[in-house]
């Protein structure tokens, strides 16, 4: 859910892997970002309506990511395939880490990219350069 | 008691000036700038700018001490967030969410939310109580004549059910062209054709005969002008 830049690159890799994948999204403009070879459905909706994840067949589905803009939007659909659905794996993405420790309490799979990002950003610094390459 | 209303929009507004006229401490948290300034304005120093999700301004509003929080923005999501780690975090005892879409209810209660309000669930239900149970369907208004062909459906407890139509009293200038019955089979109506409840009886009336038409298709049997039937109980 979400067709954002993360959303596609994700629906993309795991397509290619031979996984049926439905990309869920708001704005049809958002399917550009996939590649044009992907062969996945591609869905019009608001993914935090019941019967919008109904029609795509959420309750089939083995495995769910939420990955839009919105944290609250991630957060509801995410607990929407969980509770309502009963899908197995459910994955969600949510940039404040204060609530992303939270929901991670109340049972939820979550990553925040902040965190993942500081410190995949903090390593690079404390690396020691690398001999050669950027040709500055 | 102190209550925080999250989202700072009409609903918002006007609860939290009926709250602090019955003299609760209220604090409204809003994130867009002058819609928390002109609640300031109007109800006093009672606002707070800022986003009612994020956990270090639920700090600062004080969420810990809070009797209940009631979240009314106009976004569910927002809404289920805010009761959700108002409750997990802050352990505030009562948590009240609107819901937009009503279909959310469902899911609000399933997560914990101990109240819910749906403006939505609440002005449907009025207008179905407004509404007659039995409604006449205009089907086709006749240009220039001032008639109309309409669609009733004949209530179970109609005078007329059981009733020869040519023993139906119509208002002037009402014919009934059509009976369709439950199996869905149309007559060309008879005058010794008896009606039956689930009858679809289609008319042709004046339109200002149609409520007229309607009361003596529907009409409840007791009121009608041959007295109770026999099966029901009346003293």
């Amino acid at each position: 859910m979400g067709c954002g830049r993360v959303g596609a690159e994700l629906a993309a890799m795991l397509d290619q892997e031979g996984h049926e994948v439905t990309v869920l999204d708001r704005s049809p403009d958002a399917f550009r970002r996939l590649p044009p070879e992907f062969g996945g459905h591609r869905v019009v909706g608001n993914g935090i309506d019941q019967e919008v994840l109904a029609r795509i067949g959420v309750a089939e589905m083995d495995a769910f990511v939420s990955v839009t803009q919105g944290d609250n939007r991630n957060v509801m659909a995410a607990q929407m395939a969980k509770h309502l659905f009963g899908v197995q794996r459910v994955v969600c993405r949510i940039y404040d880490p204060i609530r992303e420790v939270l929901y991670h309490e109340l049972g939820l799979e979550t990553i925040s990219p902040t965190k993942v990002g500081a410190r995949l950003l903090k390593e690079a610094l404390e690396r020691e350069p690398a001999a050669s390459g950027s040709g500055d | 008691m102190y209550i925080i209303v999250v989202g700072g929009g009409k609903v918002g507004y006007y609860l939290a000036k009926e709250l602090v006229e019955e003299g609760h401490e209220v604090l409204v948290i809003e994130k867009d700038a002058g819609k928390a300034e002109r609640i300031a304005e109007e109800l006093g120093d009672i606002s707070l700018r800022g986003d009612g999700c994020e956990a270090s301004t639920m700090e600062m509003a004080g969420f810990g001490r809070a009797e209940m929080v009631i979240a009314v923005t106009g976004d569910d999501e927002d809404n289920l967030v805010t009761c959700q780690v108002a409750k997990a975090k802050f352990k505030v005892p009562r948590t009240i969410a609107r819901i937009n879409n009503p279909k959310n209810e469902q899911i609000f209660k399933k997560l914990g939310i101990d109240t819910t309000v749906s403006a939505t669930t609440a002005i449907l239900s009025q207008i179905e109580q407004e509404l007659p149970t039995h409604p006449l369907i205009p089907l086709l208004t006749l240009k220039g004549g001032g008639l109309e062909i309409v669609e009733v459906k004949v209530p179970e407890n109609s005078a007329v059910v059981g009733k020869r139509i040519a023993d139906v009293l119509l208002p002037q200038q009402s014919l009934i062209a059509l009976v369709v019955d439950e199996q869905g089979e149309p007559k060309v109506p008879r005058a010794d054709t008896v009606l039956r409840a689930g009858d679809e009886v289609v008319a042709v009336t004046r339109t200002e005969n149609e409520d007229a038409l309607r009361a003596v298709l529907t009409a409840s049997a007791s009121y009608g002008p041959y007295g109770p039937p026999a099966d029901t109980s009346r003293p």
